[in-house]
């Protein structure tokens, strides 16, 4: 397998883009990624676009995008993995260039989640899981099952929703750096606590936005990558898992298996061990999203997420900056967006370009946490400059 | 919402779906709960008892089922109040839905009815039994005791 490297990264604002269609928002992400790069549409070999779709009105929104961005003819391929759909789309744009299939690949993460109304949407995340047994008698929204994980966690460990609450504080503080961020109001933890309930125990500022969003990512093999830029970051690893659609089919509610088995084959191939890690976004969809991530991506012991987050580990300066673009939970969480999201800043963190959110790169490892679902899919990803 | 400044729109053609779910592979378990049973599949070959039921094997790929009733105590694993509801359960009042794991052995996820959210706790002992409501027929779970040592919910 051939070595792959990110020699170009995109971002469009995110937010409520109801001033934008579909492939105009697209563009907002790749011509910044084509600059970056400093390459044209002709030196693309293949496009992917990660997206969950349902809420906008193109049916083959890849085909929809690759016309508008000048890349009609090219590979093609639309990836879902629910939420780590753009990170899918990465991995199939990596799995591409190191087969030696194509040279230079991109893949564009996307959603438009705000053009149909609130509890239409709700509706159709909800029945992201398995809808025969768990949506149609018993409507399970997305918040609903990230509380059923909050609710065992709390019995479980202790864990207080202030601290649930502390995620939601860091993560405002940062989105309120991002100029790319959909929430950029800094927030206190009596905000959070005195938010209208949603899934107890989880309240209205515990859950990320709708939002609408795109990025984007230019990936090369390591021959054309040498000559495109100096600066390139490495994929090193890409740990992909998944687990039952039936939630109730789990074997507990403490945290996700798949993020456990996706980062220990991610952390296997690119021979690191989780204390290494620079840097790391994960997928704070909900505030407990980020707890668990911290313990099943073994960034501390199970059950100790909690004192993580009061101590202030993962805060820029602690122990492994978590999410410091906002995350989810603030930079909004465009399901497709956001793994390819992730890498963008990431990618930014380890060429040292993010600015006042920049975190201290030592080993020059950065660490993309994806899940799609409830731990339905996940997608861990190793980046290193 | 309304942008601001406001922006120009085109209203979509729209669009509705409704899905026919083929249900006579597990025509057992349909017509089960109409007759107050609650059946997981049981595979004939490897002994594999699975709730939801499969009318094919997941471990042994067989496809032979017999019929276990599921019916009785179980203790709630965990659960949530789902107050922002989907278009669909609009008009449903908020919800409680559990999962416990039951005495037959496996987990269910339904909703538990009669019983306030200050009530509900993980390790409460729920009871099982087949539902018959408006969109079809359904199983639930009651509680049947809280002898938990977590303080009540606020």
């Amino acid at each position: 397998m051939r070595k792959v490297a990110i020699v170009g990264v995109g971002h469009s604002k995110f937010g409520d883009r109801r001033d934008v269609n579909l492939p105009e928002l697209a563009f907002e992400a790749a011509k910044p990624a084509f600059e970056d790069a400093n390459l044209a549409t002709k030196d693309i070999d293949f496009l992917s676009v990660g997206t969950a779709g349902g809420w906008y009105e193109e049916t083959l929104p890849a085909v929809v995008i690759s016309e508008y961005l000048g890349l009609s003819g090219k590979g093609l391929m639309r990836c879902e993995a629910a939420c780590a759909s753009g990170s899918a789309a990465i991995a199939t744009a990596h799995d591409t260039i190191a087969s030696g299939q194509n040279d230079v690949a991109m893949a564009v993460g996307i959603e438009k989640m705000t053009e149909i109304d609130t509890p239409t949407a709700v509706e159709l995340i909800g029945r992201a899981g398995y809808y025969t047994w768990e949506f149609h008698n018993f409507g399970v929204t997305f918040p609903g099952y990230y509380a059923l994980h909050a609710t065992a966690h709390m019995k479980r460990y202790g864990t207080k929703e202030e601290q649930l609450a502390k995620v939601a504080v860091k993560n405002h503080k940062y989105g309120s750096m991002n100029p790319n961020a959909h929430l950029q109001r800094i927030i206190k933890i009596e905000d959070v606590l005195s938010s209208r309930m949603v899934a107890w125990p989880l309240k209205l500022y515990d859950c990320c936005p709708m939002s609408d969003g795109a990025a984007a990512v230019i990936l090369a093999s390591e021959e054309k990558a040498k000559s495109i830029t100096d600066s390139p970051i490495w994929i090193e690893a890409i740990g992909v898992s998944s687990d039952t659609a039936n939630v109730s089919k789990r074997s507990g509610y403490t945290g996700l298996q798949a993020t456990v088995t996706a980062s220990q084959k991610a952390f296997k191939k690119a021979n690191v061990e989780p204390d290494e890690f620079d840097i790391a976004d994960v997928h704070d969809c909900f505030t407990i999203a980020e707890l668990l991530a911290y313990e099943d991506l073994g960034f501390c012991k199970k059950g100790e997420a909690g004192r993580m987050i009061d101590e202030g580990q993962t805060e820029i300066g602690g122990k492994v900056p978590v999410n410091v673009d906002g995350g989810l939970k603030a930079k909004g969480h465009p399901i497709g967006a956001t793994g390819t999201s992730m890498v963008v800043g990431l990618t930014r963190q380890l060429r040292k370009e993010g600015g006042n959110m920049q975190a201290p790169i030592k080993n020059g490892l950065a660490l993309a946490h994806n899940v799609g679902g409830t731990g339905h899919y996940c997608y861990v990803t190793v980046l290193r400059s | 919402m309304a942008l601001s400044p406001p922006v120009k729109r085109l209203k979509s053609r729209p669009i509705t779906f409704t899905f026919e779910l083929p249900t006579q592979k597990l025509r057992e378990f349909w017509d089960g709960l109409e007759k107050g049973k609650v059946y997981a599949s049981k595979c004939k070959k490897c002994g594999d008892l699975s709730f939801p039921p499969t009318a094919d094997c997941s471990h042994c790929l067989n496809h032979e089922m017999e019929w276990v009733d599921i019916q009785g105590e179980g203790e709630i694993e965990t659960f949530t109040q789902i107050v922002i509801r989907p278009a669909s359960f609009q008009n449903h009042p908020t919800y409680t839905v559990a999962v416990a794991k039951m005495n037959a052995g496996v987990k269910v996820l339904a909703w538990l009815t009669t019983a306030k959210l200050g009530d509900v706790k993980v390790g409460a002992k729920v009871k099982l039994g087949a539902v018959k409501s408006e969109d079809g027929p359904s199983y639930g779970f009651t509680l049947v005791s809280s002898n938990s040592d977590q303080p009540p919910l606020k």
